[in-house]
C-alpha cells in the first residue's frame, strides 16, 4: 500500500514540470561548480605535491561540492515537500485516502517513501559527476560515500520536516515559505553559539550543518546520523498525527 | 423492499459529530438494506456531507458507532472501508493523471488483487462509459467524464455500499439519465446512500427517503409509502360562473375553500373522502361552468420545505415510521 501511494505520488511529481526543472538547474549550477573546482584544483596540484598529508581532490572538489548542494538543496526541498499532503488537501483527493481502507501511516510513509527517491535520484546524478574524476585520478571512496551518507540523511531530515508542515495547511506556497524558514533557521541557529555562553552547546547540537562535518570526513558518526534519524522519525509521527487529529477533529 | 428479513448494510445508531460547539450532526441512526438505494436529502449545511465522511471514515463522530456488513467502523477501519465506495461532492481526481492510471491506482487503494485488477478496470469502465476514453487525461475531460470517473472509483471494488454526495451535479440531462440508470442499476445488488438536492431524482431512484435538518433526521419513509400517504387531500377547480363559496362547502366531506383567482379554487377535504364526484354533479346541475377539476397531492417538495423551512423543528412531531 505504502508502495502504491508512493509511485502516484512520484508519477505525479515527474508529470509536472517542476521536478525536471529541479533536476535540470541543479545539475547545471553543480556542473559549473565542479568544473571551477576542479579547475582550481589542477592550478594549485603543483605546489600540493611537494607537501605531506595535502589535501586530495577528494577534499578540494568533490567535498565542497556536496556542501553545496547541502545549502541549495535547502531553498528545494521546500519547493519539493510543499505539495506533498497540501494539494491533496486543496484538491479535495485526500478524502480519497481517507476513505480507503489505508492508514495514516501508510499515507505518510507513502509520500516520504515517493520523495526519498527523488532525492536518491538527486544524488546518484552528483555522485555519478564526482566518480567521474576516478578515470584521471585516485579518489577517496571511503569519504565520499560518508560524505553522501550524511547529505542524504539531511535531506531526507528535510523532507521529512517539509512533509510535516504540508500536513499543516491547504497552501502549497504557504507550506514551502514555512518550510523555507525553518530549514533556515535550523541551519543559523549555531551563530548564536558563538555569543551565548551556556546554551552554546545545545544550539550547536541543534544546527543541521553541523552534523554535516563527521561525515564530511569520511567518519561514520552514530550521535550524528542519530541526530538526523531522531529528526525524520519525530517529524513523520507528528505528520501522522496530524493527519490522524484531522479525521478526529477537523 | 423484501418482506424476508433484509440483511443490514449500514447501521448507524446515534451518530453525533461535533464542531466545535456546533452540533452537525446530533444523534442520527439509521439502516441501509442491500438492495436498497436511500435518498438523503436536506438543505445545505443540515448535516449531510458529514454524515457522509463519517460513514466512510473520513471522519470520526464524536459520538455513536457506525457498523458496515456488521462490522464496526471505528474499531476496524481497515476491514469496514474495504466493503465501502465513496463518491465525495468533488471527485477526487488526480487531473494529471490518464484515467487508466488513475482507477489503476483505486484498485490497488482498495486492494484488488493483482490478478483481478484488470478485469475490474475493464468492467468498471464499461460500467461507467468511459471505455472510449481510458487513455486520456482526466484534467482534459469534460464535467460529466470526470463525474463518471469519479463513480468509477467508488466501485471499482465492488463494494457493498456505495455512498454517492450529489452525483448528478452538473452533468447534462442524457448524463443525469444515464447516472440514474446507474444508480439503480447498483442498487440491485449494494446499498446505494444518494445525497441530492433533487427531489424529483429521489423519487425516481430510491427505496427510501430520510430528510436532515440541523443535525436532526426529521423524515425517514419508504418511497412507496410516501406516494400512498400523499393521496390528495386537497381539489383544485376551475369555474367559468361560480357560486357563493357557501354553495361548495355544504358539499359534504368539504373542510375549507381557498380562493385562488376569481374562477379558480382550491378545496381541502377530509383524507380519503373526496368531493369531486359531487362537485362536479353540481357543477352540471346549476350550470357553474365546470373547466377544471384536479386533485392536488403533497408531494415530496412540500414535505421538504415543510420540515426544513420550520424553526425548530421536533423530531417528536415528525413523522418517525419504521420501514
Amino acid at each position: 500500500m505504502i508502495f502504491a501511494i508512493a509511485a502516484r505520488e512520484l508519477r505525479s511529481l515527474f508529470l509536472s514540470p517542476l521536478a525536471w526543472a529541479v533536476l535540470g538547474v541543479l545539475q547545471a549550477i553543480l556542473a559549473w561548480i565542479f568544473l571551477v573546482s576542479l579547475e582550481q584544483f589542477l592550478l594549485i596540484q603543483p605546489r600540493l605535491i611537494g607537501l605531506d598529508g595535502a589535501p586530495g581532490v577528494t577534499d578540494i572538489v568533490v567535498t565542497p561540492l556536496f556542501s553545496l548542494i547541502g545549502i541549495l538543496l535547502l531553498l528545494v526541498m521546500p519547493l519539493m515537500t510543499m505539495r506533498l499532503i497540501s494539494e491533496e488537501r486543496r484538491n479535495k483527493t485526500l478524502t480519497l485516502l481517507l476513505s480507503a481502507p489505508v492508514t495514516t501511516p501508510h499515507i505518510v510513509l507513502g509520500k516520504f517513501l515517493a520523495i526519498l527517491c527523488f532525492i536518491l535520484l538527486m544524488l546518484v546524478l552528483l555522485l555519478m559527476m564526482s566518480l567521474s574524476l576516478a578515470g584521471g585520478t585516485h579518489l577517496d571512496y571511503g569519504q565520499i560515500a560518508g560524505t553522501a551518507l550524511g547529505l542524504l540523511l539531511m535531506i531526507s531530515a528535510f523532507a521529512a520536516i517539509g512533509l510535516y508542515i504540508s500536513c499543516l495547511t491547504d497552501h502549497p506556497t504557504v507550506a514551502a515559505v514555512v518550510t523555507f524558514g525553518v530549514l533556515f533557521m535550523l541551519w543559523i541557529v549555531s551563530w548564536a553559539a558563538q555569543t551565548k555562553e551556556n546554551s552554546a552547546d545545545l544550539l550547536r547540537w541543534l544546527s543541521m550543518m553541523q552534523h554535516q562535518e563527521s561525515f564530511q570526513r569520511g567518519v561514520l558518526n552514530s550521535s550524528d546520523a542519530l541526530y538526523y534519524i531522531i529528526v525524520i522519525v519525530v517529524f513523520l509521527l507528528l505528520s501522522m498525527r496530524r493527519l490522524d487529529a484531522e479525521r478526529l477533529q477537523a | 423492499m423484501s418482506d424476508t428479513s433484509p440483511e443490514k448494510l449500514i447501521e448507524a445508531v446515534d451518530l453525533t459529530r461535533l464542531y466545535g460547539n456546533i452540533r452537525a450532526v446530533d444523534n442520527v441512526s439509521f439502516t441501509l438494506n442491500k438492495g436498497e438505494v436511500l435518498g438523503f436529502l436536506g438543505p445545505n449545511g443540515a448535516g449531510k456531507t458529514t454524515t457522509m465522511q463519517m460513514l466512510c471514515g473520513a471522519l470520526a463522530p464524536t459520538g455513536g458507532s457506525i457498523k458496515i456488513n456488521d462490522i464496526d467502523l471505528l474499531e476496524q477501519p481497515l476491514r469496514a472501508k474495504q466493503v465501502i465506495g465513496f463518491l465525495p461532492e468533488k471527485p477526487p481526481l488526480y487531473i494529471e493523471l490518464t484515467v487508466d492510471e488513475y482507477l489503476g491506482y483505486c484498485s490497488q487503494l482498495h486492494k484488488i488483487e493483482k490478478a483481478f485488477r484488470a478485469k475490474a478496470l475493464d468492467s468498471v469502465k464499461q460500467r461507467c462509459g468511459l471505455t472510449e476514453v481510458g487513455s486520456r487525461l482526466i484534467g482534459n475531460l469534460s464535467k460529466g467524464f470526470q463525474q463518471r470517473v469519479g463513480i468509477a472509483q467508488a466501485i471499482i471494488h465492488s463494494p457493498h455500499v456505495v455512498i454517492l454526495d450529489e452525483p448528478t451535479v452538473g452533468l447534462d440531462p442524457i448524463q443525469i439519465r444515464e447516472i440514474r440508470q446507474l444508480i439503480k442499476q447498483l442498487g440491485r445488488d449494494h446499498g446505494v446512500i444518494l445525497s441530492t438536492h433533487i427531489l424529483p431524482e429521489v423519487q425516481m431512484t430510491c427505496n427510501r427517503v430520510q430528510i436532515i435538518n440541523r443535525g436532526r433526521l426529521v423524515f425517514h419513509d419508504s418511497v412507496d409509502n410516501l406516494k400512498l400517504n400523499t393521496a390528495a387531500t386537497s381539489l383544485i377547480i376551475g369555474l367559468r360562473r361560480p357560486p357563493q363559496a357557501t354553495e361548495i362547502e355544504n358539499v359534504s366531506g368539504v373542510n375549507k375553500i381557498e380562493t385562488i383567482t376569481n374562477s379558480r379554487f382550491r378545496i381541502h377535504f377530509n383524507n380519503g373522502q373526496s368531493p369531486a364526484e359531487e362537485i362536479a354533479k353540481l357543477a352540471v346541475e346549476k350550470n357553474w361552468g365546470l373547466i377544471e377539476l384536479t386533485p392536488e397531492s403533497r408531494n415530496l417538495e412540500q414535505i421538504f420545505i415543510e420540515l426544513t423551512s420550520t424553526e425548530i423543528t421536533d423530531p417528536e412531531t415528525s413523522r418517525e415510521k419504521a420501514a
